[in-house]
């Protein structure tokens, strides 16, 4: 039993997850910035490490399209894999949960414990559907914020993400300036590409024509698994680049030698995305999905400051590490750029570097002893200046 | 491009010289960052650094600086009119693709800015090439001429005459040579011929561009 990873000394270990519900009358409901309301609203977060008597190591983890709230450890000694982003979390690692205290929270229109399309609707006694007001990335750091008002934690050591995570610690940044020491931006961007959201789009196209979809309208006759299962393997492919598929797959069979001249999957490659897809279909909500790729696709901080990147960051007084990845054609450097020029240009604390790898837009997910080096030592600085 | 971590300390006693308490300094191609973390230290600035390389950024992240990972031939567009009290480019404009829109950009950022280059009119340069007939290489310029980072080598009467083709107000120039324990020493006399490093300090506040 001892040898469960759980065990192991830079493991936070078995943790369990949380959730906050606020909104209730008679407090106000959640304004979404379509001016629709949301109440109550739940959160799914997970806290690991202790927060220091100061409250000044707390660490906000920010996670991405399909993320959950259970960012490191395990939930039980069955569990076979430890949360999403535990090679960066625990004792002695980059998140150093024995110097930080830190919160993975759940985005809200999500599926994995937070309140979202699959939540009843209390108006209704059924689940929301696609009557669940449009989430934006405003909504889910308005939402997080409450959480973070929840645990009593007056300013974050860092708020910290990758991909719509990064959007989300950039939006922290600009909503919140008085709480946020800092900002950890990782393959990120202001405002997603045209192409991302043909991309989006795409997946979206395909979980609607699933007449299982039925408008949303399905968590009782049965889930469009066809079409989640297609937009997962779509967007699969964008947070791979093209060199490491072919370092992966190249053009390799699987289970035979020799084509079959028929259109059976036999490339590596197709029985990959086909197995993505299918292990995506149960662990995540068809709606989410939509519901979380149209947050990407509305988020252009810009637009609410006069369509000028460099007004959104006037009022901003947090320090930025902002990352890119140069395979990463997603999120591509040139938009990490833009929002460092505009930093820049404002005359903000901001460090930018681009690091060189393969591994495309998900690289942020794998180990990198630079991605690690670089966090770590922005932390260790940000931390000597936030007690001061 | 040069060692990283052997980032030779060429005429730092000069610009920490220079430089007041607290000023917004930016250090372009600012390497490892160790002038950077002088100046922090000696001269409590707020520094910032433009390096072209990850490693030296990364070396920058570790000693607390706030470095931008770009090419200063093309990085420099976005800071506002007169934003830094000093920019410092020390053994780095021979490198740039642009040296005439890196100065300009530079002239029109700053308050003050220090340039410090090789100069190629040291007499140990033309004597190899008047007797060797080959390209210099000594320890001002260590690199063959295919593998050379310096791109646009100029002499110190070059960059005199280039500010005063452009107007640029040199306030100071203090060429010197540097000693073995990586000490500066002034070279008054006949400079264009006995120092190995041109220093410039040109006041870009009150420069106007045309």
């Amino acid at each position: 039993m001892n040898s469960h990873p759980a065990y192991n000394p830079h493991s936070v270990g078995l943790i369990k997850t949380n959730y906050f519900t606020f909104g209730t009358p008679p407090d106000y409901p959640l304004v979404m910035k379509s001016g629709r309301t949301l109440a109550p609203v739940t959160l799914a977060y997970e806290t690991y490490g202790t927060l220091n008597e100061s409250k000044t190591n707390a660490i906000l983890v920010l996670h991405a399209l399909s993320g959950t709230a259970h960012a490191a450890g395990y939930h039980s000694l069955d569990d076979p894999h430890p949360g999403w982003w535990d090679i960066y979390i625990g004792p002695g690692k980059v998140f150093d949960t024995s110097k930080y205290f830190v919160i993975c929270s759940n985005v809200i229109g999500g599926c994995n414990g937070s309140t979202g399309p699959s939540s009843i609707n209390p108006e209704t006694g059924i689940e929301y559907g696609i009557e669940f007001p449009i989430v934006t990335i405003q909504d889910m750091v308005n939402a997080q914020w409450h959480l973070i008002q929840h645990l009593e934690i007056p300013k974050l050591l860092a708020v910290t993400g990758g991909s719509m995570g990064g959007m989300q610690a950039l939006q922290w940044a600009v909503s919140y300036p008085e709480m946020v020491k800092s900002s950890i931006v990782i393959a990120a961007a202001s405002s997603i590409s045209a192409q991302g959201i043909a991309f989006n789009e795409v997946g979206r196209q395909a979980i609607y024509r699933d007449p299982n979809w039925n408008n949303g309208d399905y968590y009782r006759t049965g889930v469009p698994g066809n079409g989640l299962a297609l937009a997962r393997m779509i967007a699969h492919i964008t947070y791979l680049s093209e060199k490491l598929m072919h370092e992966k797959f190249g053009r390799r069979l699987q289970d035979t030698e020799l084509y079959s001249f028929d259109f059976h999957s036999e490339f590596m490659v197709e029985s990959y995305l086909y197995h993505q897809g299918i292990k995506f279909v149960n662990r995540f909500d068809a709606n989410s999905y939509l519901y979380m790729t149209k947050a990407i696709d509305y988020y252009d901080l810009k637009a609410d400051y006069e369509d000028n990147l460099l007004h959104a960051f006037e009022s901003t007084t947090s320090d930025f590490l902002v990352i890119s990845f140069t395979s990463d054609w997603l999120y591509p450097s040139i938009q990490s750029r833009e929002i460092v020029n505009a930093l820049r240009a404002n005359g903000k604390n901001v460090v930018y570097t681009e690091i060189e790898t393969d591994r495309g837009h998900d690289a942020f997910l794998l180990p990198d002893d630079r991605l690690e080096r670089n966090i770590s030592n922005f932390l260790k600085s940000q931390y000597r200046k936030m007690d001061l | 491009m040069e060692d990283l971590q052997s980032f030779q300390r060429i005429g730092y006693d000069l610009i920490i010289n220079e430089i007041p308490e607290g000023s917004r300094v930016l250090d372009l191609g600012c390497g490892n960052g160790k002038l950077l973390e002088e100046l922090q230290t000696t001269r409590q600035v707020d520094g910032y650094g433009v390096e072209i390389s990850a490693e030296g950024v990364s070396m920058c992240l570790e000693k607390g600086l706030y470095c931008y990972q770009g090419d200063i031939d093309d990085g420099l567009a976005d800071y506002r009119d007169n934003s830094f009290d000093y920019v410092i480019l020390n053994q780095t404009l021979q490198h740039t693709k642009r040296p005439r829109f890196v100065l300009q950009e530079i002239m029109r950022i700053c308050r003050n800015t220090i340039i410090s280059f090789p100069n190629f009119g040291h007499y140990t340069m033309r004597l190899q090439l008047l007797l060797k007939g080959r390209m210099p290489k000594n320890s001002l310029l260590p690199y063959d001429w295919y593998n050379s980072p310096n791109i646009h080598l100029f002499t110190i009467e070059d960059f005199q005459d280039y500010c005063d083709m452009h107007s640029y107000p040199v306030r100071q120039e203090l060429h010197f040579s540097v000693n073995s324990d990586s000490k500066s020493r002034i070279k008054g006399y006949r400079p264009n011929l006995l120092a190995e490093f041109g220093f410039f300090i040109l006041d870009g506040k009150s420069f106007v561009s045309k």
